[in-house]
């Protein structure tokens, strides 16, 4: 069997925020080629390592990117490789729908160089595949939180990047479009992209190849998504107030109640 | 109204004509009125008062409100929020401080140096809004943290300020000059002030446009910038060197102009979307129109008589502000 190759890997990182430690000594492996999923309670630093992983913030310990340490890429070779979606980050309501998504095109231009085809077709494809295209002529303040995600989704898409980390990325989709995200997501991966996601919908995160939960600033358990021990490891980090179980062929996360009424 | 792309230059074009008009206007208004203009070839009186007047006086004005148009631009780009102004970074509370001083060390003083009462003013203007952000910077600890930036720079205009209203209190007689200071005015614009403003306000443009891109990258969240490659830091030290240099030329040479900066960008934002290079060359265009057309009021409403031209810009700006939040309360936000 050969080995699949290890696109992110951490190694005692440590993260402070504020004068505060919040990650406290993280190791981590992350399968290239597949779909990882970060959960873990409220507070757990999972958005924090996230952003570490991309390079965002000050971290102690090592980073590596597909075997290089993150630390000395460069800027414009990083911003190729790693692309980000980030969490309910305030945005200019300004630009149109098409220019934010060509913003994903940057780590490939020059400076005040007009995009090249390539570009726009990227930009395009990305467009299509978010549902987006249409509006690519109006202003992002004038789409709902759920379009607008979208889009910030296509920008994401379109920096071509080999390895996708995005934090909350169904934020304001409705069902039909959270599923329209897990087939972007499956096939990017059967293209041999890497998609990390941070996750709050535990059954979404169900559907990913790799689990990582996290609570209080540790990774607690890090296994395949189908393992059992996964599970265990969930249901513990919500002390139980939710139960993974099979239904058909795919687990879902359902509540326990601790009273009926 | 949102015009499309294509119309963007058309939409240029206009603010250009107009003011390429408001110039003509600019110098056909004034005490004397349009005779001036009739009889500049021929009688000299007539001409000086079009060319060491009205024609500085004109184009100043105009390169003042580019300089605060622009400047507002930028502002709100930096700190990523519409209602941002120029003068936000401590500048104003800054200048005045440094005007204030001016008048009391030496203003009531008629044996004070020549060149001194010629750059005097000015010079302690731009010196005291150049220190105010010096201090915003240092007490932000740089430029990383928007946040502390846009406190600091509450902070040292409140200081200023009180510091500024200190020495009125304690010297009565420099109220008056700064009073006109802090109203602002363009009637003292000759033609080094205006040549000053013209070349502080290209290098601006060209810079301001040149950092575009990061501007519209900043606009998606830091994050998101840094992820893109964007160099954040040298970025906002140029925007912040670019938001002083413009305002600073700007108010020392006119001293406090009301809403320009803050206007400008709104109303070019409410008739175009452009990317934010564009955005700041248009609101430099628009925010020299709105000067140009204000000291053109300014100079005619009560003809002979003036009105302190911030006086107008406050008032025009005000009511377009109170506008804009009536059109947009169903929305919930200022756009």
């Amino acid at each position: 069997m050969t080995k699949t190759p290890t696109a992110l890997q951490a190694l005692n990182v440590y993260v402070s925020l504020n004068g505060q430690e919040v990650l406290h000594g993280i190791d981590l492996k992350i399968r290239a080629g597949h779909w990882t999923s970060i959960v873990g309670p409220n507070g757990a630093g999972k958005s924090t390592l996230l952003k570490a992983l991309a390079g965002l913030l000050e971290y102690q310990g090592e980073v590596f990117l597909f075997d290089q340490p993150l630390a000395y890429l460069k800027a414009k070779y990083r911003s190729q490789q790693i692309s980000w979606l980030g969490q309910n980050e305030v945005t200019s309501d300004d630009l149109n729908v098409w220019d934010v998504v060509m913003l994903g095109r940057l780590p490939y231009q020059d400076w005040m160089a007009v995009p090249s085809a390539q570009d726009k077709q990227a930009v395009e494809a990305a467009l299509q595949a978010t549902q987006a295209s249409e509006w690519r002529q109006r202003r992002i303040g004038q789409l709902s939180a759920g379009e607008k995600q979208r889009v910030l989704l296509a920008r994401a898409i379109a920096v071509q990047a080999s390895l996708m980390l995005m934090d909350e990325p169904l934020t304001n989709l409705d069902p039909p479009h959270q599923v329209d995200w897990l087939e972007q997501v499956r096939y990017l991966t059967a293209q041999g992209k890497t998609v990390v996601s941070v996750l709050h919908e535990v059954g979404m995160a169900l559907h990913a190849d790799d689990m990582v939960v996290m609570q209080a600033g540790r990774i607690v358990h890090q296994g395949a998504c189908t393992d059992l021990a996964s599970h265990r490891a969930i249901e513990a980090v919500f002390d139980n107030r939710i139960a993974i179980q099979a239904v058909k062929s795919d687990w879902v996360a359902v509540p326990n109640l601790l009273r009926s009424i | 109204m949102n015009l499309n792309k294509s119309n963007h230059w058309l939409f240029a074009l206009t603010m250009l004509l107009l003011v390429v008009i408001g110039i003509g206007i600019g110098v056909s208004v004034g005490s004397s009125g349009l005779e001036s203009l009739q009889n500049a070839w021929h009688d000299d009186v007539a001409w000086q008062i079009i060319w060491q007047i009205r024609l500085p006086r004109t184009l100043g004005a105009f390169a003042a409100g580019a300089l605060l148009g622009l400047a507002g631009a930028l502002a709100q780009g930096l700190f990523r929020n519409p209602l941002a102004d120029p003068y936000l970074l401590g500048s104003a509370s800054g200048a005045t401080l440094g005007v204030a001083l001016a008048l009391a060390f030496y203003g009531g003083n008629q044996f004070a140096p020549d060149a001194f009462v010629r750059v005097g003013l000015t010079g302690a203007a731009f010196a005291g809004a150049l220190l105010a952000v010096v201090l915003t910077l240092l007490l932000a600890k740089g430029v990383q943290h928007t946040m502390r930036l846009l406190l600091a720079g509450v902070i040292v205009g409140v200081v200023m300020g009180a510091m500024a209203s200190l020495i009125a209190l304690m010297r009565p007689d420099v109220l008056q000059n700064m009073q006109g200071f802090l109203l602002g005015s363009t009637a003292f614009i000759g033609w080094p002030a205006c040549l000053v403003m013209v070349y502080v306000l290209l290098p601006c443009l060209c810079l301001a446009w040149f950092f575009g891109f990061a501007m519209d990258a900043l606009s998606l969240g830091e994050s998101t910038a840094l992820s893109l490659g964007v160099p954040l830091r040298a970025m906002r030290i140029v925007i912040v060197l670019l938001v002083t240099l413009a305002t600073g030329a700007a108010v020392a040479q006119t001293g406090l102009i009301a809403f320009v900066g803050l206007a400008a960008p709104h109303l070019v934002r409410s008739i175009v979307s452009v990317k934010s290079g564009s955005l700041a060359l248009l609101s430099a265009l628009m925010g020299g129109l709105l000067l140009l057309v204000a000291d053109i009021l300014a100079r005619s409403l009560i003809a002979p008589q003036e009105l302190p031209v911030g006086v107008l810009t406050a008032v025009l700006g005000g009511s377009y502000l109170l506008w804009l939040m009536y059109r947009n309360q169903n929305q919930g936000a200022l756009k």
